[in-house]
């Protein structure tokens, strides 16, 4: 009888998930030496760049333990990035325990402490592993300390192991075997099974990743999700090894996958729970809840014939991210594009940068934007996360916007730095505490629009790349918002307006005023840039004209060499956005969303 | 307006003394080679003969046409004639160097037909003839002048340069003093263009040798327009000046107008019916071809409809005629940037044609991408 036990890793970015991850796989034999490669489950360029899983991958390790007693055991990955603490949710909702990672360098970090409480909240048994105990700097007794002090946990009886030098990796799987429980066995109960993750697989549709809780799932059954109530009917179920491995069946406890003829990814709904349609379970699994965008911004294709192309690759991208929405978007400035709806920065990055290079699409992306709430003088409520929608300024009473819970951990010495930062952007109601010695969590409550342009990149900056930081959606507050206009020779350049508080508004207005200044090019007459808020002029900037740019001579009759020049001029022409007679590169956009520092 | 519907003929002649350090024409210093290059002029005209019937226009430039031996130009003007037939009222030009002017000479050009002198003086300062790399001297360049008028010639024209790095604007203002001496009936007035691949260009690249900047070049353009306009003179192409509407070069409205030309000689260029094509810019490639009986061809091109567009944009910014409103009002939004251009003083719309002002003139270069 094969022994099942579920786990998951969790650590901090760049802790060394995904090493250990496959490690673990090798040690099982699920890949010869030839086809390992460094970072299996890792397989999208962008994660490998940053060291961060971003769609998880499950995979099912055989194991025996040293009493000679079989295992498989279900390593269920979850993406490390706060944008998708709801996915991780339901993958460790899909577990019996979890491995805490801790870099033996860098000890504890906000990630490593959020993580540790979601795996608390699910009654998980905690099993501590310090990492990278091969490196110089490795101080494995701090780490142990940090441990007992911060987490709470047994920080003497922690693992030591280097997933880089396959050091400790037997430890590690024994101490999987033995310390996480096994599953509960209800094979008989009605079939009840957590949906933690989907794919899209261009043969069969979409593959769901499920924990079983009670019952068993065999092809052919009819399974309903119990959400909505749709019905499909089940064609194949299996394991994931590196590969996917049908069985006859998945019973209470088990980890795998189904396959059941669903054409997109959007059709399933991470949480959901599924149940078999004739004998269903009485309820559903407990935690279920849809997954809202809070970060919103709209593409529009560089050139506007790629419109179609854009649209497809969007539609083809969207088969494998439930979590993307997006709907038509029209700008003066920048002609058709999409609004698109992101989990929070880091999902907007992914996807412009997997559309960029794996669709090979180009395009902008405006400011990012968050949903605000207005309440109307005729007592109404619009929610908007376009500034193009904004209301009539004199039909609104109040405005609100969302607030989040900063959680930022950093070396003590950096305070000063990083609470200017948190005050820049409107944090309030700071909070401090010393996990150790040298070291301090600040927790402030800031508006979620102050930090989605580029508050991550100013912290890593001010910090030395020491800060982390980690954020929670909490409420929506009434702030003193305007919208913000910017006019190129009086024409308002749509693309380019932002919902920003009062206070911030001149800033930002300078700031994009100065910006496309040094990016428009010269034209045969004066541009005025301003930055508006209605009718008032809050900051401005002048492009003088060139004044002559004319050959002397056609040279005889070779009209072609001219035309040629005008030819490529066009080519030029034709990936910049006209606003009015102004010509605006691609360029300008972009420098206008950039931050400071870049 | 298009009184001319007849095609031009230009022959580039392709042979200098010496070549001067600003110049990108086609020429060797061989005219040893003249012989040679008659005889595939002649071979070239006969291809040609019947798809270009009959001209009012030829164009005898270079190169130095005037260091042809007065046998030589007799064989080729002989040649032409023979090949092909000209109006009556054809304008016939020769370019000349100044240095090359003797009385025969000009009676020669006189006896030969010609009746249009284009006369290659670029300065009457002697120092800055030397620094252009000239052969002859302001004096040189005054008598050659004379001998024509003498010899009957009522269509001089005399080309000038300046934007030379480190000109005074009062240099090319006596320049243009000594010109106006002449009473011209046309000036070609090109502002120096440092192009790659000349002496020039390479002494720029080094670092030896500073261009003027947009704002001088600016203030120089404006003052010879302004100065010339005052004179009397019809400013009818960027650099082109003429006394009056009948001194206009037919010859080069041609290739601003897109009217048909058929360009002989190495480098040379030629238009009909929407296709373009030129000859290699190496006078054995030239002569080779055609004694294999070859067309000399070296590329051709169809223009397609945008490109002929684009070709009728970036001329007819470039001259007083200007563009016809109707064909430039079909170009989407172009109603608004034709206002703007008009705000900004850039052009006027009269009798239902865009004519670029004096300002437009200055960024006639950019105008047309406002509308493509």
């Amino acid at each position: 009888m094969v022994q099942i036990r579920n786990f998951s890793i969790i650590a901090h970015i760049d802790h060394g998930k995904s090493t250990l991850a496959d490690r673990l796989i090798q040690h099982a034999g699920l890949v010869t030496e030839r086809e390992f490669r460094n970072q299996i489950l890792d397989t999208m360029d962008i994660e490998r760049e940053r060291g961060i899983t971003i769609k998880s991958q499950t995979v099912t390790l055989p194991y025996k333990d040293k009493n000679g007693t079989s295992f498989a055991l279900n390593l269920i990955d979850t993406p490390g990035h706060v944008d998708f603490s709801y996915e991780v949710s339901r993958a460790l909702a899909s577990c019996e325990g979890v491995l805490l990672l801790v870099d033996a360098s860098q000890g504890v970090q906000a990630q490593t402490l959020a993580n540790l409480y979601m795996a608390m909240e699910h009654d998980l048994e905690i099993i501590p592993v310090i990492n990278k105990i091969d490196l110089p700097s490795a101080d494995i007794e701090r780490a142990r300390e940090q441990i007992e002090t911060e987490l709470g946990l047994d920080g003497e009886g922690a693992i030591l192991c280097s997933a880089k030098d396959g050091i400790g990796i037997e430890d590690v799987l024994e101490a999987i075997a033995q310390h996480i429980p096994p599953p509960r066995d209800r094979i008989d109960a009605p079939l009840s099974a957590l949906i933690f993750d989907a794919h899209y697989d261009p043969f069969r549709g979409t593959i769901i990743s499920c924990r079983v809780f009670d019952g068993t799932l065999r092809p052919g059954d009819t399974i309903r999700f119990m959400s909505n109530g749709a019905v499909y009917k089940v064609e194949e179920v299996g394991f994931f090894r590196i590969q996917r491995e049908p069985r006859p069946s998945l019973s209470a406890g088990e980890v795998g996958y189904i396959i059941s003829g669903i054409k997109t990814v959007s059709d399933t709904r991470v949480g959901d729970t599924v149940t078999r349609d004739t004998h269903p379970a009485p309820a559903p699994l407990p935690g279920f809840k849809e997954v809202k965008p809070v970060v919103f911004s709209s593409i529009y294709p560089i050139a506007s014939d790629e419109y179609l192309d854009l649209a497809d690759a969007l539609e083809k991208y969207k088969l494998n991210d439930a979590a993307l929405t997006y709907q038509k978007d029209t700008s003066a400035a920048l002609g058709q594009g999409f609004r698109c709806g992101f989990l929070g920065l880091l999902h907007l990055e992914i996807v412009q940068q997997r559309l960029e290079r794996e669709y090979d699409q180009s395009f902008l992306m405006t400011v990012p934007s968050v949903r605000y709430r207005f309440t109307l003088e005729d007592g109404s409520n619009v929610t908007v996360d376009n500034p193009q929608y904004y209301p009539d300024p004199a039909t609104i009473r109040t405005t609100e916007e969302p607030f989040i819970r900063a959680s930022i951990l950093i070396p003590e010495r950096y305070m000063g730095a990083v609470m200017t930062l948190c005050m820049e952007r409107r944090g309030v109601n700071s909070r401090f505490s010393y996990p150790t010695p040298g070291r301090i969590e600040i927790n402030a409550e800031m508006p979620l629009s102050e930090v989605i342009v580029d508050f991550y990149d100013k912290l890593k900056t001010v910090t030395q790349g020491y800060g982390s930081f980690d954020y929670d959606l909490i409420d929506y507050r009434e702030s003193d918002l305007v919208k913000l206009d910017i006019l190129v020779n009086s024409e308002k350049v749509d693309a380019l307006s932002i919902i920003v508080h009062r206070d911030r508004a001149r800033e930002w207005g300078v700031r994009a005023c100065d910006r496309l200044k040094k990016e428009i090019p010269r034209h045969q007459f004066k541009i005025a840039i301003q930055g508006a808020i209605g009718g008032k002029i809050i900051s401005r900037s002048t492009i003088t004209p060139f004044r002559k740019d004319v050959t002397a001579k056609c040279y005889g009759g070779d009209i072609t060499r001219k035309r040629k020049l005008l030819e490529k001029q066009k080519k030029g022409k034709k990936r910049m956005k006209m606003v009015g007679s102004v010509m605006i590169p691609q360029g300008a956009f972009v420098a206008v969303l950039k931050s400071e520092n870049e | 307006m298009n009184k001319d519907c007849l095609p031009g003929l230009y022959v580039h002649v392709p042979f200098c003394m010496s070549k001067c350090p600003y110049c990108d024409f086609f020429s060797v210093p061989t005219p040893s080679l003249i012989p040679e290059w008659l005889k595939a002029v002649d071979r070239e005209a006969s291809l040609y003969n019947g798809r270009f019937s009959r001209f009012d226009s030829l164009y005898l430039g270079g190169g130095t046409p005037s260091l042809l031996g007065e046998q030589e130009l007799s064989t080729l003007m002989e040649g032409l004639f023979h090949r092909f037939r000209f109006s009556t009222d054809s304008e016939l030009t020769i370019e000349c160097n100044p240095d090359d002017i003797t009385d025969p000479m000009a009676a020669l050009f006189r006896d030969l037909g010609f009746n249009r002198v284009s006369l290659g003086v670029q300065s009457f300062d002697d120092r800055e003839l030397r620094f252009l790399g000239r052969r002859h001297d302001s004096l040189q360049a005054e008598r050659a002048f004379d001998h024509f008028r003498r010899f009957g010639f009522d269509n001089v024209g005399i080309d000038l340069m300046y934007g030379l790095p480190g000109q005074a604007e009062s240099n090319w203002l006596k320049t243009l003093g000594r010109a106006m001496a002449l009473e011209p009936d046309h000036l070609s007035c090109y502002q120096l263009t440092i192009a790659d691949h000349t002496p020039f260009g390479r002494l720029r690249d080094e670092g030896r040798l500073t261009p003027m900047g947009e704002e001088t070049e600016r203030a120089f353009f404006l003052l010879t327009a302004e100065y010339l306009t005052a004179q009397g003179y019809i400013h009818y192409e960027i650099s082109n000046f003429a006394k009056g509407k009948e001194c206009m070069c037919r010859h080069n409205w041609k290739y601003w107008r897109r009217t048909p030309y058929l360009g002989l000689g190495p480098s040379a260029h030629s238009f009909t019916q929407g296709e373009r094509w030129w000859n290699p810019k190496s006078l054995s490639d030239y002569c080779e071809r055609l004694i294999e009986g070859l067309r000399p061809a070296e590329e051709s091109e169809r223009l397609s409809p945008d490109q002929e567009y684009l070709e009728w944009l970036s001329l007819g910014f470039r001259t007083k005629e200007g563009l016809d409103s109707a064909r430039l009002l079909e170009h989407p939004r172009a109603d608004k940037t034709l206002k703007e251009l008009r705000d900004s003083g850039l052009v006027i719309c009269e009798n239902e044609r865009v004519i670029p002002t004096l300002k437009g003139f200055l960024v006639a270069d950019s105008l047309p991408l406002l509308f493509c």
